[in-house]
């Protein structure tokens, strides 16, 4: 499987002075905390209709949707659930639920 | 050789987990952007919603280099980021700016004025979202006529910003310069193009790009990219670009889409009469009618 450059999640949180960086730069693509709880509802692929034409993919502000076996999911620990990709979807393949 | 498609596009994310707000038409011009040319590329964004939302330390959301400048100084960087990397003997990188409108047309405008002058090495994109969007909506040089921002509030007598969009393409054009395009981000197949294009053309390179703003616009997250469909689609932009010499405008419509559906579906446009939209509409009529002069057609799809 060929593996793809995406910035992910980490478990260390710098704390300390002597874990800084002296100068003001950092590792690329550190992610420590998720953008889930900003959403209040989700986007659901319906794997059925999905037909793998990738514009939602293509359409997502945050890229959280992502190719998988010709079609697509969705990362839901970034997804701000903006929606964007239910209305992109021609076949009405993806459906807005409630956050419960 | 073929156009980029979404089935050719890399898979890699260079900008992600960020925290620019949903539906965010900015971040999603950067994102594929930075799908586009590759992790050899080193980005700097200055002040602006994109700097405010991608480093939150120790949070970096950019997963190829990237630098924060000063709110004026993002061409001059991108300018000693190419010259010193050249310095080092490293050429297969590209040097490219994401700058706002704010950014771009008012605070920036000299530095980019200068890069291009001495035509360095670089892709400057301007996402433009027509105000100061991450300071809270302020008025740009790029507001449209009509919009309400917080410093052109839409009163009894004054109905929001008085002045019109500066036409920064053609400010730019008129450098000279090797490369310039505008693009939509409802449009992304015109956009990759024109970013992968670019990348491949030495000099510097300009692509001025309209990102919808659901905060500062007025409009739910899900209409980021409809709006920035109907935007070329009324005609109130336009899909173009400037090489040797030549304006080409890239996509015509038919005919246009009604200016008013446009206009009242956002927020900050619903105070507008009808004597303002008669005149935004009167304003594009006359805009695409110099177009018609001096703009060739040609559609490279």
């Amino acid at each position: 499987m060929v593996m793809h450059m995406k910035p992910c999640l980490r478990e260390h949180i710098p704390s300390k002075l002597s874990e800084l960086p002296e100068a003001p730069a950092y590792e690329a693509g550190y992610l420590v905390t998720k953008n889930a709880g900003w959403r209040s509802v989700r986007p659901v692929i319906d794997r059925e209709k999905c037909v793998g034409c990738l514009q939602c993919y293509l359409y997502c502000p945050d890229g959280v949707i992502y190719r998988k076996d010709g079609k697509v999911a969705v990362d839901y620990d970034f997804c701000k659930g903006c929606g964007i990709c239910r209305k992109i979807c021609k076949l009405g393949a993806i459906k807005m639920e409630e956050e419960r | 050789m073929a156009a980029m498609t979404v089935k050719t596009l890399s898979e890699d994310e260079f900008f992600y987990g960020h925290k620019a707000c949903a539906g965010c038409g900015g971040s999603l011009a950067l994102r594929i952007a930075l799908k586009v040319l590759g992790e050899r590329s080193v980005a700097v964004l200055p002040a602006g919603c994109m700097s405010a939302v991608g480093f939150n330390f120790p949070q970096l959301c950019f997963g190829n280099n990237a630098i924060i400048s000063t709110f004026a100084g993002t061409a001059s960087m991108l300018t000693g980021i190419e010259a010193g990397l050249r310095a080092r003997g490293i050429t297969d990188f590209h040097a490219v700016g994401f700058a706002g409108d704010g950014g771009t047309a008012d605070i920036g405008i000299q530095a980019l004025s200068g890069a291009i002058d001495r035509n360095d090495d670089i892709l400057y994109i301007c996402y433009d979202n027509e105000a100061y969007m991450n300071t809270g909506i302020q008025k740009s040089s790029l507001t449209p006529f009509g919009a309400k921002t917080t410093t052109t509030p839409a009163g009894k007598n004054i109905r929001g910003n008085l002045r019109p969009k500066k036409n920064m393409f053609e400010i730019i054009a008129a450098h000279g310069i090797p490369y310039a395009a505008t693009a939509s981000v409802g449009y992304l197949d015109d956009y990759m193009r024109k970013v992968e294009k670019a990348s491949k053309i030495k000099g510097t390179k300009y692509i001025h790009i309209i990102a919808p703003c659901p905060t500062g616009w007025g409009i739910a997250t899900d209409e980021t990219v409809e709006v920035a469909r109907e935007v070329v689609d009324c005609g109130l932009w336009y899909l173009a670009e400037y090489e040797n010499g030549t304006f080409i405008l890239n996509h015509r419509p038919e005919q246009f889409e009604d200016v008013e559906h446009y206009l009242r579906r956002q927020n900050r446009f619903r105070h507008l009469t009808d004597e303002d939209v008669q005149w935004i509409r009167h304003c594009r009529d006359e805009k695409w009618r110099a177009i018609h002069e001096n703009f060739k057609e040609k559609t490279e799809r």
